[in-house]
């Protein structure tokens, strides 16, 4: 028998009230827990993805939503713009790297993104499996996709028009798995990464009577398909002529770097750039916006703007906890000091057979302690349950990259409040058993 | 003599001062306090076990005198020198038999007496691991005077140990307080306005409200 083996019978003994105490405690730090896992991996991961990135630049609209499409990959893109447009950019001497992407389509809502192999090495990616892309309607695929999918190399598919589940398939072509990435716990662990001239394919062999819902990509490219193939028709090229024509170009090599080569007007969707010169920074976004009909967007001031705005949510939340915290405390507080009243007695019997005032204050400490302990625990643990549920039930947005069973250093200090909570809760009941007199409990009867 | 009590005075507050005759038991002896209710035999009990202070006069124990140790030392002292029976049982409703006594055990610092061989002295080693909840009056008084006698203490003090007790259980109990004096040798002081109690022990004092 020792004081922690006294209070511990002392919880259990009421193990409604006990119960009820712990879970109201831990359902206020399980929101706390949520919110510091989500804000934490949630600002890392945005770091993460953005960087090397300087400026987006796309067709406009809202910024925010042109960070989130071509950085993050969560809404929807802006629009298209002229690649003849984005090739005089391109040639700008603030300029250092720029990187075209063609989005617009997916495959099972993974979304397939055009691009050429600067993206690959902007992200540093590993390949588990396989190579990167070399002919047109070769693909690299995220691991998280690979699993998810259970594609393996050599894999075939066909891409559906959107970047949402269940639109119009483009079945005239399949794409072929030529890579699987390692993961590197970054947004492209779940992109279909393949070149921008598969993405132009795709669509230039789409009728376009069947198209109800397209993406300006989509329909741009169908109406220049269309018009190739009437001029092509009007220079009295012979059908199988060009045929085969069609056919070679799915067999050249893509263009690894830099925007690929093409004899008509093409669009791509999004740039991805990178100054040359700090300079860059205050002259290229101005030059753009006001000089071209393309928009630019620093994803860092854009995420930045976002956070301000998610942060309202974010104390609201964190009030609610607050709140749920400070019920608990009053919880523990009530029930210990309506404990005592009943417990009067036994601690007037504990100091007759020899208990020190001291030892029964330490007692009531250390029942509040061991609530608040439980309470905190328990409420870690709902925390990251909650988010491994939450995770588990989104399949392919951004919250389905949160890691659920991350510990994080500020979980202590979640377990160092809950005590402190204790501790405020019991000091006025265990101040009340210190002051207890035995003699005259004992003799009241 | 392992106590004196000379000259006790109290008063509660806002009453009149009570004085108290001189006591001396020895070792093995036994005492019979006697009184009316409201005499304040209670009131000598909790002098005796220090846990009131008196307003005159001295308890000593055993060489020790009570007044003079510091509040933290009197406690550990009663916790292995005094084993008190009190009227009612007062057993610690969320631990068992036997964890009721482990906890005389614990806070006196002491080994003290084998748990289960006391139990079964007393008859009651089957009611071990039963909550304390579950037992009869009778039975309860038998744990709250084996919890007394765990600690081997040199006095065992009882207040009205028999006043809800028939006679049966009356005899028994003041015959199982002798014998277990007896063995452990410590003083036994029985406070009671119980006329039966008379009968089995010799020694008495009368305490008088003044």
């Amino acid at each position: 028998m020792n004081l922690f083996k006294i209070s511990w019978k002392y919880l259990t003994f009421r193990p409604l009230s006990t119960g009820l105490n712990v879970f109201l405690l831990a359902l206020g730090l399980a929101i706390i827990t949520v919110l510091l896992l989500i804000q934490d991996q949630f600002e890392k991961k945005m770091n993460q993805d953005a960087a090397g990135i300087d400026l987006v630049v796309g067709a406009k609209g809202s910024p925010l939503q042109l960070i989130l499409s071509s950085v993050y990959h969560i809404d929807f893109p802006t629009g298209n713009i002229k690649m003849e447009e984005a090739q005089r950019l391109s040639r700008n001497r603030l300029v250092k790297k720029i990187i075209p992407m063609a989005l617009g389509d997916n495959f099972q809502g993974f979304r397939i993104v055009g691009t050429n192999h600067d993206y690959l090495e902007l992200y540093g990616v590993d390949f588990a499996d396989g190579k990167p892309w070399e002919v047109p309607f070769e693909v690299v695929i995220g691991s998280e996709i690979a699993t998810k999918l259970k594609l393996k190399l050599g894999d075939e598919f066909t891409s559906s028009h959107g970047i949402s589940e269940g639109s119009h398939d483009h079945d005239e072509h399949n794409f072929v798995v030529s890579g699987i990435l390692a993961p590197r716990g970054n947004v492209v662990d779940r992109l279909i990464l393949t070149s921008i001239e598969s993405v132009w394919y795709t669509h230039d062999e789409e009728p376009v009577a069947v198209e109800p819902e397209s993406s300006p990509l989509a329909e741009a490219s169908d109406k220049e398909a269309h018009e190739d193939h009437d001029h092509d028709s009007e220079g009295h090229d012979a059908t199988e002529n060009h045929d085969s024509d069609e056919h070679a170009k799915f067999h050249a090599a893509v263009s690894k770097t830099g925007f690929p080569i093409s004899d008509q007007d093409r669009e791509v969707t999004t740039l991805l750039l990178q100054y040359r010169n700090p300079i860059a920074a205050v002259q290229l976004p101005r030059m753009i916006n006001s000089g071209t009909s393309m928009q630019a967007a620093s994803p860092s001031f854009e995420m930045s703007r976002l956070f301000e705005l998610l942060g309202v949510g974010i104390s609201l939340l964190q009030g609610l906890a607050v709140v749920l915290i400070v019920i608990a405390g009053l919880g523990i507080f009530i029930a210990l000091y309506n404990s005592l009243k009943e417990r009067k007695y036994d601690l007037a019997i504990l100091r007759a057979i020899g208990a020190s005032r001291t030892q029964l204050l330490a007692l009531i400490f250390l029942e509040g302690l061991m609530l608040t302990f439980l309470g905190a625990v328990l409420g870690i643990a709902l925390g990251h349950s909650f988010l491994w549920l939450l995770v588990s039930q989104s399949d392919q947005n951004v919250v389905a990259a949160l890691q659920p069973w991350i510990f994080l250093k500020q979980e202590l200090w979640i377990i160092a409040y809950a005590l402190g909570v204790g501790v405020l809760a019991s000091i006025i009941p265990a101040w009340s058993a210190y002051q207890t007199s035995i003699a005259k409990q004992l003799t009241k009867v | 003599m392992l106590l004196k009590a000379n000259s006790l005075q109290y008063a509660h507050p806002g009453q009149d001062l009570i004085s108290f005759p001189e006591i001396r038991v020895d070792s093995g002896e036994a005492l019979l306090v006697l009184g009316k209710s409201g005499s304040g035999k209670t009131t000598l009990l909790n002098l005796l076990a220090g846990l009131l202070n008196p307003k005159g006069g001295d308890v000593i124990l055993d060489g020790v005198k009570l007044s003079a140790l510091s509040d933290q030392k009197l406690d550990l002292f009663r916790g292995k020198n005094i084993g008190i029976v009190f009227q009612k049982p007062h057993l610690i409703a969320a631990l068992n038999v036997r964890q009721n006594l482990e906890l005389a055990h614990f806070f006196s610092k002491k080994k003290g007496q084998d748990i289960i061989q006391l139990l079964t002295e007393l008859g009651i080693s089957d009611k071990a691991n039963t909550s304390v909840l579950t037992l009869s009056e009778g039975e309860a008084q038998r744990v709250s005077i084996a919890r007394a006698l765990v600690t081997n203490p040199k006095l065992i003090l009882a207040d009205e140990p028999t006043s809800s007790l028939d006679d049966e259980n009356t005899e028994k109990v003041i015959r199982l307080l002798k014998a277990q004096a007896q063995k452990i040798g410590a003083a036994l002081i029985i406070v009671t306005h119980d006329q039966r109690v008379k009968n089995h022990i010799p020694h008495f004092i009368e305490v008088l409200a003044s």
